[in-house]
């Protein structure tokens, strides 16, 4: 499949991701330093992350086992023997002066992720190179005013675990690239991995895109790769992919310069400014000096641990869809909308639809009340103040024909304003249930007033009988504008 | 009862039993610091007042019933490259000047649950580089034996201590003969033990593959006592071992018959002094004598340890040492301010962060430290990686297959410790290699992993201790000072002490 734009433009854009997660885990990977995230400064230390002389790391075995669970769920193949590398470079939010890393022997490899666009545009299977697990560096704050501040560092994250994913050069859009981390995202978050909280740094993205050019003679023409850096969000990484594709579009036209011997150029993304800028390259980047880390031992992981770690995964998002679709007869569409909105909002919603009996009835609740109110409010479907039986219970009466689906919106908005209980709020309104002797004096007395529209019916146009349900309405806000609808016909065809 | 002269099991019995106080003992050993370590120059920093009071509390305690720890009362000297949360520890580098730790080395936290007082932190060769003391950014130490030589080193304020009588234990370090050689030229007993045996937490790292910590003492026996104190399995230190550990003290009384001891033809060849050839074939002779047999082993590639220890352990360095950046603690370089000592050029340099980095370094470093830290940068560069660490790291895998192959023949390898006994301060200075040299015997123990006691043999012409090595399995610590402890049962050589200046 192609995208619609790819068609449009004479070139294919290459792109390959590399996203570092923070892993969920109480401690850091090497000491027993908390995770948390907004603590003051430096509060969360100690010697080993720190960096401190004689200090040494000691492998934090849980977080080694959520990367595992991460790579089994990215396809990956667990080696049964791994090790750690020092990974060198002199910067002042790396208090040892190396990182902690894995260099040629990481725990994982060779997977894949799937990204499919619900609406048909495109469908790719993403490789994935490999999936290693490091230690995160601290964070440097520079005071910028005039030149002349100084830097402070803040090492609370130094030493928390983070996974590297690295994906083979298999996307081709910008918006195939947002598509696939948005389904990354939703992935780890289900697996329990990571919270891939952008705005904490809990997940970040780095981006390698070329052009492949197609030439007259056949052969393919690459741009030189460039590698972006500082996205923000997804949506900046889609941003920071179209302007960086269409910048070595004219690059190319006007230089013709080919994919060569020159390191991988580095440009950082300005959000604000929408482009992208030549970074300079870190002092040590070419070199790290890599190194089996000689104070820890290799880890081995056995069969067992692969198959516990396989039982921790649950249900990915690409099986959920396919059982939703399957148990609630709901579409592919509607299952991606519930699929990606979490796994909590999956579990309201097979409750409420349990409780429906229905799928689709159920699905459109939760698509048009449930998410719809929930973007409203924020929050989360945890606390979201309607619980499935409620809306199940305001379902079941619209079946039973106590009031329409309209009015029934009516009192889910006001079971959620109110907080009220469903019985209450029906009361409150002065919504109950029109006996079928009163809907029929009602009826009766339309006709009367309207002799047009009775006419128009026995005329032939059934359709105009839909004014005189606008009427019943006014008249009393309870009645069922079917039966309404059914009782006029009904009583016009009995005057003959 | 004059504590000087006692052994450390002696010592911790005699305040035991109530013979001696705590105090007094400490007040001997202080007192003996003060006298004639302006001299030796072994120690760094002493804290006398903390000393006391600790004694004074141990006293306290006995006299109240409380139970003591196995080294109650034992005064114990430590390494400065080892973390004590209440002492400065600065590896002898004006890189560290007066950097306290905010945490103990798990071997002087061990220390301390024993009850052992620690008397102070000694003098070394700055991050454990070197094999004279001589590098020490705080002046040399000079050997007890003849103060006009060097007491070898890396722990050459350990040993100088411990000859002197400054202490009755001292614990040091070895990360290619930096406890055997100075033990060897100061004619006191050191042991290294199997890497991973005693915890390496809090011992600022040199090279950490290599590193080991271990007991300087008078005598083996005393080294035992010291090993049933600090040897175990830390679960702060992934490289330690989980084996338990055996009661070292009581098993010296098991006899040597039948203990085969190697022979290996190459440590006889060129450069090994004819007097330490001679105190070390009169050695074996006396392990035979004691019931023991002596065979020819062969360490085919022992020839390359000297050249694979100083590619592993730089490389290791250069990444260990990169910690000391002046950035969170350590020297930090005023900004911009022209030249300074080291005369490296200043302006330059790509940002002031930079040039902070460079010219910390440039001034917390001695030329020794720096000199090893480009040498492992260097080897650890992309495109020099495998010809020189990768291979080095393959030829330490056959001088570890060596040793495997000639202990299914003998139980023990015996030989020199140091090719030549206590040599001139400043004679090696300016020559690197000669220097390095002076590790030939005992790199390749660190190399392989295993365990390694040297302990003295006997005294040149000239009145220098001579040493004896014997390097035994991973784990044969148990034989090693058994075998130590009989030899010493047969001779005095480790009862003679210095004539120093009164």
């Amino acid at each position: 499949m192609t995208t619609s734009s790819a068609t449009a433009e004479p070139f294919i854009t290459v792109i390959g991701l590399e996203v570092h997660v923070q892993l969920l885990t109480r401690t850091k990977l090497f000491c027993g330093c908390s995770t948390k995230f907004g603590s003051p400064p430096n509060t969360q230390v100690c010697p080993t992350c720190l960096g401190l002389p004689g200090s040494l790391p000691v492998m934090n075995r849980h977080a080694f086992d959520l990367a595992v669970r991460a790579a089994l769920a990215l396809d990956c193949t667990i080696a049964p023997f791994t090790k750690w590398d020092r990974k060198n470079y002199f910067y002042p939010d790396l208090p040892k002066g190396y990182q902690i890393s894995q260099y040629d022997l990481p725990f994982s490899s060779d997977g894949c992720l799937e990204v499919v666009d619900s609406k048909g545009a495109f469908a790719r299977k993403v490789g994935i190179i490999r999936v290693h697990l490091e230690e995160d560096a601290g964070k440097s704050m520079h005071d910028e005013a005039a030149g002349t501040g100084d830097s402070r560092i803040d090492l609370n994250r130094a030493g928390t675990p983070l996974c590297e994913i690295v994906s083979q050069p298999d996307l081709r859009s910008p918006q195939e690239a947002r598509a696939w981390l948005n389904e990354l995202k939703l992935l780890l978050v289900y697996l329990g991995v990571s919270d891939c909280n952008m705005q904490e740094g809990s997940l970040r993205v780095d981006a390698n895109v070329n052009l492949h050019i197609p030439q007259p003679d056949g052969r393919i023409a690459k741009t030189p790769i460039v590698e972006i850096k500082n996205m923000n969000s997804f949506r900046s990484v889609e941003r920071a992919l179209t302007y960086e594709a269409a910048r070595q579009w004219e690059e190319w036209q006007a230089t013709k310069e080919e994919m060569g011997k020159k390191p991988k150029q580095t440009r950082g993304w300005d959000d604000p400014a929408g482009l992208t800028r030549p970074q300079r390259q870190k002092e040590e980047s070419s070199d790290y000096r890599y190194f089996p880390e000689p104070d820890l031992v290799p880890v081995t992981v056995s069969e067992a641990d692969v198959a516990a770690a396989r039982a921790a995964m649950g249900e990915p998002p690409t099986v959920l869809r396919k059982a939703l679709e399957a148990t609630w007869k709901i579409s592919a569409y509607d299952a991606d909308v519930l699929v990606n909105q979490g796994r909590d909002l999956v579990g309201y919603f097979e409750d409420l639809a349990t409780r429906v009996g229905e799928g689709k009835v159920a699905s459109n609740w939760m698509q048009q009340d449930v998410l719809r109110t929930l973007n409203e409010r924020g929050g989360t479907i945890a606390d979201f103040p309607v619980r499935p039986e409620q809306v199940a219970d305001i379902i079941a009466r619209i079946a039973k024909g106590d009031f329409d689906t309209s009015r029934g919106r009516e009192i889910f908005a006001e079971v959620l304003a109110s907080g009220r209980a469903v019985d209450d709020v029906v009361a409150g309104m002065g919504i109950a249930a029109v006996s079928d002797d009163d809907l029929v004096a009602l009826c009766r007395e339309l006709l009367a007033a309207n002799p047009k529209i009775v006419a128009d019916v026995k005329g032939g146009k059934e359709q105009a009988a839909a004014g005189l349900i606008g009427q019943a309405k006014k008249k009393n806000p309870n009645a069922n504008p079917g039966k309404v609808r059914q009782i006029c016909l009904d009583l016009i065809k009995a005057m003959g | 009862m004059q504590p000087l002269e006692l052994s450390a099991i002696d010592l911790v019995t005699a305040i035991r039993q109530g013979d001696v106080p705590a105090v007094q003992v400490a007040e001997a050993f202080l007192d003996r610091i003060a006298k004639v370590d302006g001299v030796i120059h072994a120690f760094l920093h002493v804290d006398r007042t903390a000393a006391l009071e600790r004694a004074a509390d141990i006293d306290a305690r006995r006299k109240a019933g409380k139970p003591l720890g196995p080294l109650a009362g034992l005064p114990v000297a430590v390494k400065d490259a080892l973390c004590t949360a209440d002492q400065p520890t600065t590896c002898a580098s004006k890189m560290l000047a007066g950097y306290r730790p905010p945490y103990d080395a798990e071997v002087v936290a061990r220390l301390r649950a024993a009850d052992a007082v620690i008397v102070g932190k000694t003098n070394m060769d700055e991050f454990a580089m070197g094999g004279s003391n001589e590098n020490s950014a705080f002046g040399p130490v000079h050997n007890p034996w003849d103060v006009s030589r060097a007491p070898g080193g890396s722990s050459g304020g350990s040993a100088a201590c411990v000859a002197a009588d400054m202490a009755p234990v001292a614990i040091g370090s070895d990360t290619g003969g930096s406890i055997r050689q100075p033990a060897g030229l100061c004619g006191i007993t050191g042991l290294k033990p199997t890497y991973g045996r005693v915890s390496r937490r809090g011992l600022v790292a040199f090279a950490s593959s290599l590193d080991q910590i271990g007991p300087m003492t008078r005598s083996a026996a005393d080294a035992a006592l010291v090993m049933e104190a600090i040897a175990g399995h830390d679960p702060g230190d992934a490289t330690s071992l989980a084996n338990a550990v055996p009661p070292y003290a009581s098993l010296l009384e098991q006899p040597l018959t039948g203990l085969r001891i190697g022979r290996v033809a190459e440590h006889f060849g060129p450069g090994l002094d004819p007097e330490v050839a001679h105190g070390v074939e009169e050695a074996f002779a006396a392990f035979k004598a004691a019931g023991a047999t002596i065979h020819d082993v062969e360490l085919p590639h022992a020839k390359y340890g000297i050249a694979t220890y100083y590619l592993v352990a730089p490389c290791e360095a250069s990444s260990n040492l990169a910690r000391y950046d002046g950035a969170h603690y350590g020297h930090r370089a005023e900004p911009g301010r022209g030249h300074h000592s080291s005369g490296a050029p200043t302006g330059g340099f790509e940002s002031p962060l930079v040039e902070m980095y460079c010219r910390s370094r440039a001034e917390g470093f001695g030329p020794e430290v720096k000199r090893r830290i480009m040498l492992g940068t260097y080897a650890l560069s992309s495109g020099y990686y495998d010809a020189y660490y990768a291979k080095a790291l393959r030829v330490r895998r056959l001088i570890r297959q060596d040793y495997l192959d000639a202990f299914r023949e003998v139980d023990l390898i015996g030989g020199p410790v140091s090719p030549t006994p206590a040599f001139p301060l400043g004679e090696k200075t300016n020559d690197p290699l000669a220097m390095y040299l002076v590790d030939m015997y005992t790199v390749g123990t660190n190399l392989a992993g295993i365990g390694g006691i040297s302990f003295p043999c006997g005294f040149t012409k000239g009145g220098l201790p001579i040493g004896f090595q014997l390097q035994g399995p991973a784990l044969s610590e148990p034989l090693l000072l058994r075998a130590a402890d009989r030899y010493q049962r047969l001779t005095d050589w480790h009862r003679r002490r210095p004539k120093l200046p009164a």
